[in-house]
């Protein structure tokens, strides 16, 4: 979610061995009591409405309506392919999803490498790295509206300064709104990735790049011959997560630009949302998160045949 | 380590890159502290400065008479940490079954983590919207309560995993063979050893509670019951033309529980909890 931000992601679904010495059995009585408390509000709050979500996509059902709510079969999704405002939404979330996501792993790989040196300062910027994570998005979307006021931000009084222009107003600008808005989540998501590239890095066998080292390889070689392969399956892994979260992201979009100008930064759940609580199609806002679904789907499973490939190529 | 000693011109290079990265990562930050202390005049002022010649503390209290903060913060407040609590009493023995044996159960949970984090929020909200409104849930704080349980429950159970891998299967059987039954050896060896991994967890998912702003803007209708992220885009107004001084102050505020929370746990943050969810 927002894109959230939750402290901690999952990397890679591994299913965990039991621990050392631990005997393998199945689920007891004892152990379905405990699993309990878990499952049902699991299954009432999460898979249920999952599923209802999807069924609602195939009625007319709307908000606020005296009528009973119909099946319509595929209508929705019929409407939903001659809907260019929702495919144009789609577009834009494409776009910013691959524009966020590429310039962040690579500033977070180029961070990740200075903080696992030993530099002086290195404190500050690892403090630094993880105040983004911390802030609620809508904080992070007001400052970046500060910065980019077109009077009294600072943006442009920097610009100014140094003799580039008179300003402009980025949020508003036709041209400059999904820029703007991409540097600002490219700012917001860096901790979780610089974070998970430096444990990444960590694990790696230092004796190897001394070893590299030793035999003449010059930074470059040693980080294509020992890092990356090292590290290629974090990346790979937080790479395909940051795709689905800033696909999905809505609520820094939202306080930044709320979709303007002229629907430039209109990411597909900004769309879905006015859909839903401004106009009140439940039904056909609905058929547009299963769309949603259905492409982050298949980015999963194009990530997980990426891993099995890496994995065999070992 | 002497293999690896870098040249002059290198270590210049790396510290103009943390250089660049440190102004990249401070200045936004550094601009929302200065605007939420600069009086009025010079807010208005067509060459705004970094430092405020005359720090005030006027947007803050103009911010309190705006909008209702106080009321907001003690309704995230209340929201978060009932979320955090309600979701670790749940996920703790899951994450202690799930970790300790294999099986359906445990290749079920871990698909479910995954597939969790591919959910757009669109389609769980609306059928929850409707759900909410028939048990006329909507607009309360307790609704929301139950959204947060379910959407933190994910990750709680994948740390809460990885802390009880952490304890030694050993010591449980060793308590066995001492006599211990079952319960006894949770409560006296595991759940001790376990303390910590919980109260990480239980920071976190409150962290997540109290930042999270979709579910609260969908479900919380009038501003008493609101919760600070929503009532910050009060502030912004109905075309965008914001008072920037309380904007900037408000928005500080809310802030400063989760850097504390953040502060507390960075060691726990960069040293280690996300190595082991990611290499597994």
């Amino acid at each position: 979610m927002s894109s959230v931000t939750t402290a901690e992601r999952p990397g890679r679904a591994r299913t965990p061995r039991a621990a050392p010495g631990a005997r393998p059995r199945g689920p007891d009585l004892g152990a379905w009591f405990l699993v309990l408390p878990a499952l049902l509000p699991i299954l009432v709050l999460s898979v249920g409405p999952l599923l209802y979500g999807i069924a609602l996509a195939f009625t007319d059902a709307q908000s606020g309506r005296t009528q009973a709510t119909r099946w319509v079969g595929t209508l929705n999704f019929q409407d939903l392919l001659h809907d260019t405002l929702f495919w144009e939404s789609f577009r834009i979330g494409a776009v910013w999803a691959v524009g966020v996501t590429i310039p962040q792993f690579l500033l977070a790989l180029g961070l990740a490498l200075l903080l696992d040196q030993n530099l002086r300062f290195r404190w500050l910027a690892r403090a630094l790295a993880i105040v983004p994570w911390a802030m609620p998005e809508v904080v992070v979307g007001i400052m970046w509206r500060l910065v980019y006021n077109p009077d009294a931000g600072i943006l442009n009084e920097t610009l100014r300064n140094l003799g580039l222009g008179e300003g402009h107003d980025w949020l508003s600008g036709l041209a400059t709104a999904l820029p703007a808005v991409i540097v600002v989540g490219v700012w917001a998501g860096m901790p979780q990735t610089t974070v998970a590239l430096l444990a990444g890095l960590q694990n790696t066998p230092r004796e190897l790049h001394e070893a590299a080292a030793l035999d003449g390889a010059g930074a470059w070689r040693r980080f294509r011959a020992v890092t990356w392969p090292a590290l290629r399956p974090v990346a790979l892994a937080i790479t395909a997560l940051n795709l689905i979260w800033n696909f999905n992201s809505f609520a820094l979009v939202y306080v930044l630009t709320n979709g303007g100008p002229g629907g430039r930064t209109r990411l597909p759940m900004l769309f879905a949302y006015e859909e839903a609580f401004r106009y009140g199609q439940f039904g056909y806002a609905a058929a547009m998160g299963c769309v949603m679904v259905a492409v982050v789907s298949v980015l999963i499973a194009l990530s997980l045949v990426r891993r099995l490939k890496g994995d065999q190529d070992r | 380590m002497s293999a690896l000693r870098t040249s002059g011109p290198a270590r210049a290079g790396q510290y103009l890159a943390l250089l660049a990265y440190l102004v990249f990562l401070a200045f936004p930050l550094l601009w929302l502290v200065s605007t939420a202390f600069k009086p009025a005049p010079e807010l208005a002022s067509l060459h705004p400065t970094w430092i405020p010649k005359d720090p005030t503390l006027d947007n803050f209290r103009q911010a309190f008479d705006e909008q209702p903060l106080l009321r907001a913060a003690a309704n995230s407040l209340l929201a978060a940490v009932s979320a955090a609590v309600i979701a670790v009493a749940v996920a703790t023995p899951l994450a202690y079954v799930t970790a300790r044996h294999r099986g359906r159960l445990t290749t079920a949970a871990t698909g479910w983590v995954v597939i969790s984090q591919a959910f757009p929020f669109v389609l769980v909200i609306i059928p929850l919207f409707l759900v909410l409104k028939n048990l006329h849930l909507i607009n309360s704080v307790a609704g929301l309560v139950l959204v947060y349980v379910v959407w933190s429950l994910p990750f709680a159970l994948w740390m809460l995993m990885g802390y009880v891998r952490a304890v030694p299967a050993e010591l449980e059987e060793a308590a066995a063979v001492d006599g211990a039954g079952r319960i006894r050896t949770l409560v006296s060896v595991t759940a001790p050893l376990l303390a910590p991994g919980i109260v990480a967890t239980a920071l976190f998912a409150f962290v997540t509670a109290w930042n999270e702003f979709f579910f609260a803007l969908v479900l919380l209708k009038t501003p008493e019951k609101q919760t600070l992220p929503v009532v910050l885009t009060h502030f912004l107004g109905a075309e965008g033309v914001a008072d920037l001084g309380p904007l900037a102050a408000a928005a500080f505020l809310a802030t400063l529980p989760s850097l504390v929370v953040f502060g507390v746990l960075q060691r726990r943050i960069t040293g280690g909890t996300l190595a082991g969810a990611v290499k597994s």
